[in-house]
């Protein structure tokens, strides 16, 4: 047998494209007559829209037109009646001012500079209204909405009771995923009731969905094309109102319109990670047996949606706790609507449970790496099942041998190194393991090519790669004969890319329809081919790209020959895949450990993350160096969150003021440190045929009170307010 | 961005005709600056006069004294055998600024003359008397973590971004200027200003004036030197607060300090009162420790960057420590 193609170490197939600039962005499509948007977005943070004065900008050279809620073409998918601001912003329907840079016109000229400048040539005059974007300023407004219930087990507040407590406020400000490439779309109606797009998407099949209903077209005319996507974190799991925007351009001016958002438009048109306000309050015995947790959480939304998401999720079954309550809420605020990003819910969730075990080891005095042993949940607590697969324990041991904690002092500020403090935290992380329902279709060539196509998406962790090895696998075809191909919403049907769950969902429709390629192969040669006329379909098999039969291994044929020999050129197959019964039986996660080794400048309050070491739980590795880049580059992120990000809004004007990426701190190389990925990589046994467990989500989740724990280590200062910004590790002020 | 037109002038004379001409007309030398300012209304010049092929970009140390040319990119200049031996702290507070692509870019000049990265100066619907005199100051009773806490006034409390200039000003050097009515040699410490009631005032550079170079007079600051940048990440981030730490040391004693703060003021910020009391003193932590609490007496502060006194106070004592190598 050859060696599986599944745990090499494949080169992404698209990365020769990528390296050379031959991979097409949704932007790089240039299309016959296409003209180029620009938005016009609102300064003030509510109220009503009283006059747009376009004429100046319709004068400048270039352009088409300029069209807003007072002449834009009706979305019939809009509900007429008043609007429910809960119903999502439908944009150019109304005069409502929800949050500051609502678009409030989009201008279309024949360059993009020109679109620009006549964008800023529109005179919008307003009917300002009071606006609030200040969380702390506006918790009296907090409330659940019906999806929202609080969580109990056990009784409630329990930890008050125990011996050793700690209560205390975490705080995360709002991050923006900021992606390297900006966001936008390419719309083109070929016919009054044809569109074509070129999208920055996470899912064609979603947006064609959305789109769907919003302008009432049959599903078939709506042609989604997103081939590459240049990051996105969660940014393009829905279709936003600026992408509508140019839609509804593209019909009014009857030619292809492109926009292109702006960077400072990435803070209010695409979603960020809501601002959270949470509490903790945790108690444990004294030889630390954890006897209760309570986690409540404050985050922000739009005035228009109830965006909702994990935050208290992981406090309760991350650990063998009896008595465990949650309680979340929301805030409306004059913001647009958050969305998922990267570690959804549980990024935030665990900076505050992963600070307060952390904070309770140390009035344990308690190794926290211990502590965590110690209160380990062996099956969920929650859901009272058991694990599909759990090698947490193992995973602490390894990262911590890696790290080097036993250099770890339990008492702070006890190292130094060349006049720095030095100090190692951890924290652990976990995400719900998915798998939902795709199709895929196989088609193989008689010149012995495989080509498997699904609408799934690729936002960069290397989708197609994945699929090739696990198609590799499941036929016995080379993998330089394999083609995947996704992308296109013509394609069999693939949920969006997000929750850490494509390799699982996609990956198996690609292993099942590889089975029934096989079989029907199969079932072809016991038809029609002569050496395998007394042989049952079921005892055929296959080795190497040959069908071989059990019991008589003089029998084989090549997959080619049983093409050839019935002078077919090609065989195709579509097989649908999802889980079963499995889910009801067992509770299914992927778990990451992180190591965090910092350094402190005692004078300045400088930190610098010397060395981390994230270990992932997450089922099988179908390729190391994919999936290690993409833990590598979820500790980025979490370096983002933990040290530098943070989208600041001058309340005054309810308006962002740092959106840009030279005042929007992402950690650049510098802030980067030798990063050490170990897996654990043990098939789960039930999750899906490769055993492989999600991985996009846990490379961040916990990330951040890893370093944050580390901190207190080194500097003896607890940081609760993310990011830990050098202002508030000065020795000589009070935190 | 307006449409403009460009010209590119093939002698220094013409250069300076086109702006003195043009109310509207803007030197432009690496436009890392002018264009983002450009791009987003700030400003709207309808001519660009590049300078880059005017003969401006000698390096050379002559009567000892080192001369810039004003088009000198910022990181040939930080590279630069004799730059790095004779005025290494010029060459560290280069390095400590933007990125390497920026630095291949930058001038000498246009580092002098870049705009304050107060974002409400950057935001045209936010107030900004600096921007356009007379709406107000955002950043008072604003977002203000990034502001000054020396020399402002209530209609401006933004501070000046170069890293370079800090430098500069700690090392005496003077800035060389050529204009309409001939050539004039200004002290780097007059260049820059306060923004008092004239905060649209960068600086004290005339209608149609060119900086042509900067002149820096030898110095005995070729050891103990360090150049100090506190921000809120590794690299390519404007500093918290900045120190210039230079100390001409002969046995245990200081002959001569000096020390300049970036990040805190309208301008490069001398510390001239702790230069003096450091003079003649031992290279003293608790000398060190007395100098920073000198250094800030005046500082005043606002809702959001108090922390930058201590922050100053302890970069001060860390960046004469590297300094002398205590
Ligand atoms: C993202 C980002 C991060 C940065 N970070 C830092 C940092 O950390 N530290 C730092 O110090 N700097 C930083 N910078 C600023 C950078 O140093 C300046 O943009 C650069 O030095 C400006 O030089 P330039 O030649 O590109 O100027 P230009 O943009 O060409 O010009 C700037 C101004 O100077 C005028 N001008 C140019 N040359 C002359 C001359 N010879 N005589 C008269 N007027 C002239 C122009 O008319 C214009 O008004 C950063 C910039 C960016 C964009």
């Amino acid at each position: 047998m050859k060696q599986p193609a599944v745990g090499q170490s494949m080169d992404r197939v698209d990365g020769r494209l990528k390296v050379t600039g031959a991979a097409r962005y949704f932007a790089d499509h240039q299309l016959e007559g296409m003209l180029y948007a620009a938005l016009v977005c609102s300064p003030v943070s509510s109220g009503r829209i009283a006059a747009i004065d376009a004429r100046e900008a319709l004068r400048a050279p270039g352009v088409t037109d300029v069209i807003s809620h007072l002449n834009a073409p009706p979305v019939p998918g809009y509900k007429q009646e008043t609007p429910n601001p809960k119903q999502g912003l439908k944009i150019f329907h109304d005069d409502r001012i929800y949050s500051n840079g609502q678009p409030v016109a989009i201008v279309v000229a024949n360059t993009l500079e020109r679109a620009v400048h006549a964008a800023s040539l529109v005179k919008v005059t307003y009917n300002q209204e009071t606006h609030a974007t200040d969380l702390y300023a506006n918790l009296d407004k907090a409330f659940q909405n019906k999806s929202m219930k609080d969580y109990l087990r056990g009784e409630p507040d329990a930890w008050k009771k125990a011996p050793v407590t700690v209560e205390a406020e975490y705080n995360i400000p709002l991050e923006v995923h900021n992606p390297m490439e900006l966001a936008g779309i390419t719309a083109h109606w070929e016919t009054p009731d044809k569109l074509v797009l070129y999208a920055k998407t996470q899912g064609v099949k979603s947006v064609q969905q959305t789109l769907k209903n919003l302008f009432q077209l049959p599903e078939q005319n709506i042609v989604v094309h997103s081939l590459f996507v240049g990051g996105a974190f969660g940014m393009a799991l829905r279709v936003w109102p600026m992408e509508v925007a140019a839609i509804i351009a593209a019909k009014k001016v009857r030619k292809p319109v492109k926009l292109v958002i702006g960077r400072k438009d990435m803070f209010t048109l695409v979603g960020y990670r809501p601002a959270a306000m949470q509490k903790i309050g945790i108690g444990a015995t004294a030889d630390g047996k954890l006897t209760g947790i309570t986690h409540e959480a404050v985050a922000v939304t739009s005035p228009y949606e109830d965006f909702t998401e994990a935050i208290v999720g992981m406090s309760k079954f991350m650990y063998a706790c009896p008595n465990v309550n949650t309680h979340y809420q929301l805030v409306p605020l004059n913001l647009s609507t958050p969305v998922w990003m990267r570690g959804p819910g549980e990024a935030t969730g665990s900076f505050a449970l992963e600070s307060a075990i952390d904070e309770l080891s140390y009035k344990l005095k308690m190794d926290p790496l211990q502590f965590r042993v110690i209160n380990h949940a062996d099956t969920d607590p929650e859901k009272n099942l058991p694990f599909s697969s759990k090698y947490l324990k193992e995973a602490y041991e390894m990262g911590a041998e890696k790290i080097g904690w036993k250099n770890r002092t339990m008492e702070p500020r006890q190292l130094q190194e060349d006049g720095w403090l030095v100090g190692y935290g951890m924290s652990s992380g976990v995400f719900s393991a998915g798998r939902g329902k795709a199709t895929a279709s196989a088609i193989f060539g008689a010149d012995g090519t495989l080509t498997i196509r699904s609408a799934a998406a690729d936002i960069g962790p290397g989708t197609a790669t994945a699929m090739v090895q696990i198609a590799a696998d499941a036929t016995g075809i080379a993998p330089a004969k394999i083609r995947f191909l996704l992308g296109e919403s013509e394609y069999p049907e693939a949920p969006r890319q997000g929750g850490s769950s494509t390799v699982s969902t996609v990956g198996s429709a690609v292993s099942d329809v590889c089975k029934l390629l096989l079989q029907k192969l199969g079932e072809m040669a016991a038809e029609s081919m002569p050496a395998f006329k007394d042989v049952k379909p079921a005892d055929i098999g296959y080795e190497d790209g040959q069908l071989i039969v059990t019991g008589k291994p003089a029998i084989r044929a090549g997959f080619r020959e049983v093409l050839q020999h019935r002078q077919q050129p090609e065989l195709q197959v579509t097989a649908t895949s999802q889980g079963g019964e499995e889910r009801r039986k067992y509770s299914m996660y992927s778990f990451s450990v992180h190591f965090a080794k910092v350094h402190v400048h005692p004078a300045t309050g400088v930190v610098r993350i010397k060395h981390v070491v994230s270990v992932a739980d997450s089922g099988t590795i179908v390729n190391a160096k994919t999936a290690g880049s993409q833990m590598i580059g979820g500790v980025v992120g979490g370096i983002g969150m933990a040290l530098t990000e943070e989208a600041l809004i001058d309340h005054r004007f309810g308006r962002f003021v740092n959106n840009n990426y030279a005042d929007y701190h992402v950690p650049v190389h510098a802030d980067t440190p030798p990063t050490d990925v170990l897996f654990i990589n043990k098939k789960d046994p039930v999750i899906n045929p490769m055993g492989s467990k999600g991985m996009g989500e846990i490379a961040l989740i916990g990330f951040a009170a890893a370093v944050s724990n580390a901190v207190f280590n080194a500097t003896g200062t607890r940081v609760r307010d993310l990011p830990i910004t050098p202002d508030k590790l000065l020795p000589n002020v009070k935190g | 961005m307006n449409q403009f037109s460009y010209v590119r002038p093939a002698s220094q004379k013409a250069a300076i005709d086109a702006i003195f001409r043009d109310n509207t007309a803007r030197f432009i030398a690496g436009g890392t600056n002018l264009l983002d300012l450009m791009k987003n209304g700030v400003t709207a010049p309808e001519k660009l006069v590049d300078i880059n092929r005017l003969p401006l970009k000698d390096i050379r140390f002559s009567n000892n004294i080192l001369h810039l040319g004003a088009t000198t990119i910022n990181s040939e200049v930080a590279a630069h055998p004799l730059v790095k031996t004779h005025f290494p702290l010029l060459s560290q507070a280069l390095l400590a600024g933007a990125s390497q692509q920026l630095r291949n870019m930058a001038t000498t000049g246009g580092n002098m003359m870049q705009r304050t990265r107060c974002s409400y100066f950057y935001d045209i619907t936010m107030p900004c008397n600096k921007r356009s005199p007379g709406t107000g100051c955002g950043a008072i009773g604003g977002i203000n973590r990034m502001h000054a806490i020396f020399g402002a006034s209530d209609q401006c409390i933004a501070v000046h971004p170069s890293d370079m200039c800090i430098a500069l000003a700690a090392l005496d050097a003077t800035v060389i200027v050529a204009g309409p009515k001939g050539g004039r040699r200004i002290p780097f410490a007059d260049f820059h200003r306060l923004p008092g009631n004239t905060p649209e005032k960068d600086n004290n550079l005339g209608k149609g004036e060119l900086i042509t170079g900067v002149e820096i007079p030898a110095n005995p600051f070729t050891r103990h030197v360090y150049y100090l940048k506190v921000r809120d990440r590794a690299s390519y981030a404007f500093a918290l607060v900045s120190v210039a730490a230079a100390l001409d040391i002969s046995g245990s004693t200081i002959r001569q300090a000096r020390l300049a703060l970036g990040g805190v003021a309208h301008k490069p910020w001398r510390l001239y009162e702790a230069e003096k009391m450091l003079t003649g003193k031992a290279p003293t932590e608790e000398n060190f420790r007395i100098a920073a609490t000198v250094a800030t007496r005046s500082a005043a502060t606002f809702q959001h960057n108090a922390f930058k006194v201590p922050m100053a106070q302890n970069s001060i004592i860390t960046a004469l420590s590297k300094a002398a190598a205590i």
